[in-house]
């Protein structure tokens, strides 16, 4: 079953790396991806908006997809809303399975669909001036769609 | 009918939700988006095609063809941004 989490709060990866493997012998891949607050022009702060009771629901998904498309023993998605500052870490996935090119592909697809598929919007505050609303990135789609193109 | 905004449509119309009834004839997505413009300046602008907003109905998304009804959840949010 795919941990899924949406917190105020930060993770601790070694922590989340070991709840996914504790007691098993059977995992030879754990791929790992964490996103983190990046300075840009500036930056002072991010916030991250979040519609709460399609969130979980449509992360549940996309964690049952990965599950669906490659052989995981596991995976583990955090996200983080509210106020972060640079250098916060905002997102964790986590991917177990026997071999690592499940791990690492499925981890991938994770972050893909989750960019994509996901109800979180980012406001920046800048150090001067009003916030102002993140836009989506084309490239950010594209990277998602690499994923209906292939069989996985 | 519970109409949901989020991010930036949320701060340009000034309220998160508030409660449609939806009027004879309206019934999709793209329909209730039109209704919806006629309430205000405010939700002309914010809901003008080619602001790129997205839909979700009774919490999955939802394209302009989608069914809407008495009763659902409709949400109007920007383009997602997490990650």
């Amino acid at each position: 079953m795919p941990s899924i989490r949406v917190q105020e709060a930060p993770f601790d990866v070694a922590a989340e790396m070991a709840a996914l493997t504790a007691g098993r012998t059977d995992i030879g891949a754990l791929a790992s991806f964490t996103g983190i607050c990046r300075v840009d022009d500036g930056l002072a702060a991010m916030v991250l908006e979040h519609y709460p009771a399609m969130t979980e629901r449509a992360l549940a998904r996309i964690a049952e997809q990965a599950m669906a498309r490659w052989p995981l023993t596991g995976c583990t998605v955090i996200h983080r809303v509210g106020r972060l500052t640079p250098g916060e870490p905002i997102v964790l996935v986590l991917t177990a399975s026997a071999h690592r090119q499940a791990a690492l592909e499925a981890c991938a697809f994770l972050m893909d669909w989750l960019k994509t598929k996901a109800p979180f919007w980012k406001r920046e505050e800048p150090r001067e001036g009003p916030p102002r609303w993140v836009e989506a990135r084309e490239s950010d789609e594209d990277a998602a769609a690499r994923w209906t193109r292939t069989a996985g | 009918m519970k109409i949901l905004y989020f991010a930036w449509l949320r701060e340009r119309l000034g309220r998160a939700e508030e409660e449609v009834t939806l009027p004879p004839g309206i019934a999709t997505v793209g329909a209730l988006m039109g209704h919806l413009a006629t309430l205000s300046p405010a939700h002309a602008e914010a809901l003008a095609p080619g602001k790129g907003v997205r839909c979700a109905v009774n919490l999955d998304f939802a394209g302009p063809d989608h069914p809407v009804a008495e009763g659902d959840e409709v949400a109007f949010f920007p383009p997602v941004t997490g990650g």
